[in-house]
């Protein structure tokens, strides 16, 4: 889970580390008052999950609280990939000297956390990582015997002066805190800003979440936005489904991740376009087909679904049952190509074949098939 | 053979007395293995499906001498049931939870590997050598005794590989679902190499899918250290990036962890992998040269 960069600063702050004075406004009117609170000069920065923003124009500088109002309200009514901006963050423009970056996630390689450090902040990490790669320092945290405050002081010191030493070492420390406190697997600062002399603050600031760790918190959960997921993957999602919209036109329902990705591959490979993934998961009620084929009828797109099911744990007749009430309930404006092979998979076949509908049982055939069906349809 | 487990593998049922531990005992017994008992804490006494529960893996290690452990435990408990596990004499733990937080599984990797024990998952299907024993999930009936070696990331995607391969007439030695968490207790590596020595695996099948670098890495290791023929499968070329597809590990972030990659990093290594799941057994014969 990804939140805001307003959401990101208060955990920053509530950890100790230090983030310029700033608010999240609304409207105009609201930014032009925080403007007045916080003292100008202020920047005003456009609060969406996707990256970006500043290239889109969504984050701009103001000098009078005549123009904080004015490129608030222009920013406020911005859309940034297909994002409309909802809210911005109004904090105070600060004068940095020089730009670092500090961060901590978890490598899945080495199965520790990694505290990740540059003194090149302020560009896309991932890119000087592979432009240059000598710019970045690492240093593991060991799981089981938390951080080692002199390798990570040693680390550190290799990108900051001994002036700012200090505060980066501690900064580190409540980053990795922050990290555990809450199953993060993200929380990153960029820019980590020098200011005058010897301070350094968060100038701006990314937290994501590890979804698996949601349950043990609350308090993170709550600062769920609906931006990051669409209202069908939300549905989805409560229904006990994963779902992931995509471009194309064949709407898939499958069990299982792995042959869900495998179901889209071979659609894709024998010239067709998937139009989402969709893991019924196990152990499949008849309702969980129900909603997925809600969900995916949705779609003005579509010209045909395939339901492809290996039934371990999911059982073959549950979701034949599924197909049925789902047939009695809503109208399905595209062809519907099944296949079913596994557990139960006769029981499952002969409901099928009451309601005089058949299933394949190799997966290479019904999404020929299911291609097919898509083309007569057009 | 096979590796890891056959038919004298004495296997403790972690949360046996829950819904999907009772209902997998059942399947693992009618498969024919060898389940001795299941440990649920405050539950000690009682009995499933004829088998004494006990209260802790300790207890039920001592009085049915079990060598292995299968976890159904909510995620929630699962750090608890791990650690109990690794502490409890058991040599082999499989962990079949789904939804265990990525940070917990950093401590519990390194604690159980400081022990010297092995575990399978999070977030799999567990495992079977095929005629021998089952300790998982995945349907036995689908299997078949022989000699290739299966290891996957993925659930239902290894029961469809695997039945192609059954259908081929290649049985298995043993087929591993390592899990689909970004931690896992054993990679491609571990098992490569246990495959590598066992007499009865002559072929080793790789399923792969998008997210981290384990599939890269394996390739590595692949051109280095193995001898016998490997074929692989990667599934997610379509998926886009940044957007966590089902498993919780199958996601490219900042470039990394493409199918594209992953495929590449195979084929430079010598691995056939195979664009669709059926045609896994076609390339796995003309390396056997069969």
């Amino acid at each position: 889970m990804k939140i805001h960069e307003y959401q990101a600063r208060e955990l920053l702050e509530a950890y100790g580390v230090p983030v310029p004075p700033g608010k999240v406004a609304r409207s105009a009117e609201e930014a032009a008052s925080i403007a007045k609170e916080i003292g100008l000069p202020v920047v005003i920065k456009a609060q969406v999950l996707v990256g970006g923003r500043g290239k889109a124009g969504g984050v701009k500088p103001a000098h009078s609280l005549e123009e904080a109002r004015e490129v608030a309200g222009k920013i406020l009514k911005l859309t940034i990939k297909d994002i409309p901006v909802e809210a911005v963050l109004v904090a105070k423009a600060v004068d940095i000297r020089k730009e670092y970056y500090l961060s901590v996630t978890v490598d899945r390689s080495n199965k520790k956390a990694v505290c990740i450090v540059s003194a090149s902040g302020g560009v896309d990490i991932e890119e000087l990582a592979v432009k240059e790669p000598e710019k970045i320092l690492k240093c593991y945290i060991d799981p089981l015997l938390g951080p080692n405050e002199k390798a990570l002081r040693k680390t550190l010191s290799s990108a900051f002066p001994k002036g700012l030493l200090d505060q980066a070492v501690e900064a580190l420390l409540n980053l990795y805190h922050l990290l555990v406190d809450k199953d993060c697997s993200l929380v990153e600062i960029n820019p980590y800003a020098q200011i005058g002399e010897s301070s350094l603050i968060a100038a701006d600031a990314k937290i994501n979440f590890d979804d698996n760790g949601l349950p043990k918190h609350a308090e993170v959960e709550a600062l769920r936005t609906a931006e990051e997921y669409s209202r069908e993957e939300i549905e989805a999602k409560e229904a006990g489904l994963s779902f992931v919209s995509l471009e194309g036109d064949i709407g898939c329902i499958v069990n299982g991740a792995g042959l869900a990705m495998a179901t889209m591959d071979l659609i894709k490979l024998f010239g067709g376009q998937p139009a989402n993934f969709l893991d019924v998961g196990g152990s499949s009620s008849p309702q969980k087909v129900l909603t997925a084929l809600q969900i995916l009828t949705r779609n003005r797109n579509l010209k045909a679904i395939l339901i492809n099911i290996f039934g371990g744990i999911t059982r073959c007749d549950d979701i034949a049952k599924g197909i049925l009430i789902a047939r009695d309930q809503i109208d399905l404006p595209v062809p519907l190509v099944i296949r079913l092979i596994g557990t139960n998979e006769k029981e499952g076949r002969a409901l099928l074949e009451q309601a005089g509908l058949e299933a394949a049982s190799e997966m290479t055939e019904a999404v020929k098939k299911v291609l097919e069906q898509a083309k007569a349809g057009v | 053979m096979g590796i890891l487990i056959d038919e004298s593998t004495k296997v403790l049922v972690q949360g046996i007395t829950g819904r999907d531990g009772s209902f997998h005992t059942a399947s693992m017994l009618e498969y024919g293995t060898k389940v001795v008992g299941g440990v649920t804490p405050g539950k000690g006494g009682q009995e499933v499906h004829g088998l004494p529960v006990f209260d802790s893996v300790a207890e039920g290690v001592e009085k049915t001498g079990a060598d292995c452990s299968v976890i159904f435990v909510p995620a929630r408990f699962a750090t608890a049931a791990l650690r109990e596990a690794a502490d409890g004499g058991i040599g082999l733990v499989i962990c079949i939870t789904e939804g265990i937080p990525v940070l917990e599984m950093l401590g519990n990797y390194h604690y159980i590997r400081k022990k010297g024990i092995r575990l399978i998952g999070p977030n799999c299907p567990g495992l079977i050598s095929p005629g021998k024993s089952k300790v998982g999930i995945m349907p036995g009936h689908i299997h078949k005794p022989g000699g290739i070696g299966v290891i996957s990331r993925s659930g239902t995607l290894t029961y469809e590989v695997v039945y192609n391969l059954t259908m081929k007439d290649l049985g298995q030695s043993t087929c591993i679902g390592i899990g689909g968490d970004p931690v896992i207790g054993s990679g491609y590596i571990d098992l490569l190499e246990i495959f590598e020595k066992d007499p009865d695996t002559s072929g080793v099948v790789i399923i792969g899918e998008i997210g981290g670098e384990d599939e890269e890495q394996a390739a590595e290791y692949i051109k280095s250290s193995i001898s016998k023929p490997v074929v692989a499968f990667i599934s997610g070329r379509t998926a886009p990036p940044g957007k966590r597809m089902g498993h919780a590990g199958a996601i490219i972030s900042g470039g990394r962890g493409t199918a594209e990659a992953k495929v590449k990093a195979f084929e430079q290594a010598g691995v056939p992998v195979a664009d669709r799941p059926d045609k896994i057994p076609e390339l796995m014969k003309e390396k056997l040269g069969s």
